[in-house]
């Protein structure tokens, strides 16, 4: 069954006629996905040609929905137009949009978290800066590779996207659920939690990775939630151990600022509720297979 | 990123908020122009993005123009907590009746904007929340309908500022969190807030930091950037569009996506650990493209770090495939042997995910002896710390 992403999920993308739009757009056919269309108000009414599939252009994600049946949206568009993107489709109110782009004003993303609030939260939005959710061998929203691993019943939630790939490789014989990759900005609109909520309800996962890294309190209040609500297994892996304070790390929310966002902070957290956490990505996917294997 | 004091100031008078005149000097003699044009007694500050200057020295008054000369003459050029000061901030001086503090900033936890408001200002917020939690008000602001009138006069009221002061903080509140917003600014931090003797509201110092995401919309910002204190390989790196940070070790590190990246600080520090103790020298994401030429400008800076004593490139094959990747790396040390740098530290290079294999052969068939194999993070990461505390 999966998280949030299923087979059966019809996927439109905004930004598909843009180049990296219509690049991922390829590969998430290509993986299985039910891509229905694309969303572009200029080239509206415009059929795009995807090695044989070809995907209409619609001029707005209501329009898309009306037609299609959509209940997906990824978003690829430039930074300076994501907040109207991400505000269209919580106004057509699709259940899920997954925002890829790199680089939005954090002003821009409470903005929009703000609104979506507002209306009742009935989009659920993953990231933005992030890579998407895949659902193995089901369907792919985003930019995950679709080749790394199957389907199994490991489910993951990160905020960094090659440490997802990487996970994913190291366990790849086992196989995923669901991976989330809920990216790495300081507002994000899917956490930690609501992933290992959504997990903890799924029949079809079995236990859960969950990778975070150095910035904010999410892996803390993570791990109360853990203790709180849920009862399968959880492995941890923190990155940023040895990052200096007040530089940051690559993704915007990744700072250590004064004393709070450290990697041991969170480690000790995750720990005191028994979640074990590994040193290297290899040993945390050392300490799920054990999980998974009963010993 | 964060702003100086002065340029703080300037952003407020800009934003038509209620500030001290004054001037920023990187000389004696410009504290001299300024202190003139200003008259009177003056007060002069070391600019550095550090608290505690006060008790360092650094703020000192002046009683007219050759005063000033000789204050900025003392502060320029001292430490402080291992700052230097290369400009000092003259301005008039206030006659300050009380102190208070007044903030808005991200909050993370709760994804959305908070103001932090006291009537127990003039020093560390956080002592004073942790000593005196009832003088601090935390406010969420929605990020949509913002602080109007009504929400500042909520904030006041709550926070308890005097009677007589109110309709100022109000004001000031309103102007603050438009300047906030327009600013694309993740902090703004005023304390003290203060009251003149003559009952006029003023903000004495600011604390502002910047989101470099929101660039794109503000041009004017690059200007605010200080040169002087960015590290040179940073800057190199910056032009060039590279995502780098300059750390205190000796291992180079290249790899793709900032979480692998950071993840492979940490691996390789744990591993040096048992090999001299050497350290990262550096955090390098070249991307997801990972072509020759971006390949070539992170290697070519990465060697150019004289503490760089051998190289780990860490790359997991996403949407990149091995191949690709193996390729870039024997074409970036040809490119820079084009360019006329002598690569001599040696490169330890692992590959992972799509088209490994293919990825693994192309490098051991071109068989450089400078670069190394190892096929797992953990032990390709032990190499390169071994490799690096050999070379030291």
């Amino acid at each position: 069954m999966a998280i949030w992403l299923t087979k059966d999920s019809k996927v439109i993308v905004q930004g598909m006629t843009g180049s990296e739009g219509s690049k991922h757009t390829r590969r998430m056919l290509a993986a299985g996905t039910n891509v229905v269309g694309g969303v572009n108000p200029r080239k509206a009414g415009q059929k795009v040609d995807f090695d044989g599939t070809e995907l209409p252009v619609f001029a707005s994600v209501a329009d898309a929905m009306a037609e299609t049946g959509a209940d997906v949206t990824v978003i690829f568009v430039p930074p300076q137009f994501t907040k109207a993107a991400v505000v269209e489709a919580i106004d057509a109110a699709i259940p899920l949009a997954v925002v890829i782009t790199e680089g939005v004003p954090v002003h821009d993303t409470a903005s929009f978290w703000a609104y979506n609030v507002a209306q009742g939260e009935r989009t659920r939005i993953i990231g933005p800066n992030c890579p998407g959710i895949a659902s193995p061998g089901a369907s792919n929203a985003g930019i995950i590779p679709a080749d790394i691993t199957g389907s199994g019943r490991i489910g993951l939630v990160s905020k960094s996207g090659t440490l997802t790939y990487q996970m994913m490789y190291e366990l790849r014989d086992i196989g995923f659920s669901t991976c989330v990759g809920i990216g790495g900005d300081p507002i994000i609109g899917t956490t930690h939690i609501d992933a290992l909520a959504a997990f903890e309800a799924d029949p079809e996962t079995d236990a859960i990775v969950m990778i975070g890294e150095i910035g904010g309190d999410a892996e803390e209040r993570a791990a109360e939630f853990i203790k709180a609500n849920v009862t399968k297994p959880v492995v941890g892996y923190i990155a940023g151990f040895t990052a200096p304070p007040g530089k940051t790390m690559g993704h915007a929310g990744a700072i250590i600022s004064g004393s709070a966002g450290t990697a041991e902070a969170k480690q000790a957290a995750l720990e005191a509720v028994g979640v074990k956490v590994g040193k290297t990505p290899t040993e945390t996917a050392k300490l799920m297979r054990e999980i998974m294997s009963g010993s | 990123m964060d702003l100086y004091e002065y340029q703080g100031r300037d952003l407020f008078e800009r934003h038509g908020l209620p500030v001290l005149a004054g001037g920023v000097a990187t000389t004696p003699e410009e504290a001299r122009a300024i202190a003139e044009r200003l008259g009177g007694r003056v007060v002069v500050k070391a600019q550095v993005k550090v608290g505690g200057r006060g008790k360092a020295g650094g703020v000192k008054l002046a009683e007219g123009p050759d005063e000033a000369v000789a204050r900025a003459t003392d502060i320029l050029g001292m430490d402080i907590k291992g700052h230097t000061v290369h400009k000092v901030m003259i301005t008039v001086t206030a006659d300050v009746a009380e102190e208070y503090y007044f903030s808005y900033l991200l909050d993370r936890a709760n994804r959305t904007f908070l103001c932090i408001a006291s009537v127990a200002g003039g020093m560390d917020i956080e002592q004073v929340a942790a000593e005196t939690p009832d003088k601090v008000v935390k406010a969420p602001i929605d990020a949509v309908k913002g602080v109007d009138e009504a929400k500042a006069r909520e904030i006041v009221t709550a926070a308890g500022f005097p009677a007589e002061v109110a309709d100022q903080v109000v004001e000031i509140a309103v102007g603050l969190w438009q300047a906030f917003v327009a600013e694309d600014a993740t902090l703004v931090e005023v304390n003290p807030l203060a009251k003149n003797g003559d009952g006029r509201m003023l903000l004495l110092d600011a604390k502002i930091s910047l989101d470099e995401n929101a660039a794109f919309r503000h041009p004017d910002h690059e200007a605010l950037v200080d040169q002087a204190a960015v590290d040179p390989l940073e800057q190199a790196a910056k032009a060039k569009d590279l995502n780098y940070v300059k750390l205190d070790g000796e291992v180079g590190i290249i790899g793709n996506g900032a979480g692998l990246v950071m993840s492979t600080l940490d691996v390789v520090a744990y591993a040096g650990e048992r090999h001299g103790n050497v350290k990262p020298a550096n955090f390098l994401d070249i991307g997801g493209g990972a072509s020759a030429a971006v390949m070539a400008n992170g290697l070519e800076i990465v060697l150019s770090d004289p503490a760089v004593k051998s190289v780990f490139v860490n790359v997991f094959g996403g949407i990149t495939a091995c191949d690709e990747v193996a390729n870039g790396i024997i074409q970036a040390l040809a490119l820079l042997e084009q360019r006329g740098e002598q690569v001599t530290k040696p490169l330890v290079v692992r590959l992972d995910g799509n088209n490994a294999e293919a990825g693994r052969a192309i490098l051991d068939s071109a068989n450089n002896p400078l670069v190394q194999r190892v096929d797992t993070m953990d032990g390709a990461a032990e190499r390169a710390a071994e490799l690096a505390a050999a070379g030291v």
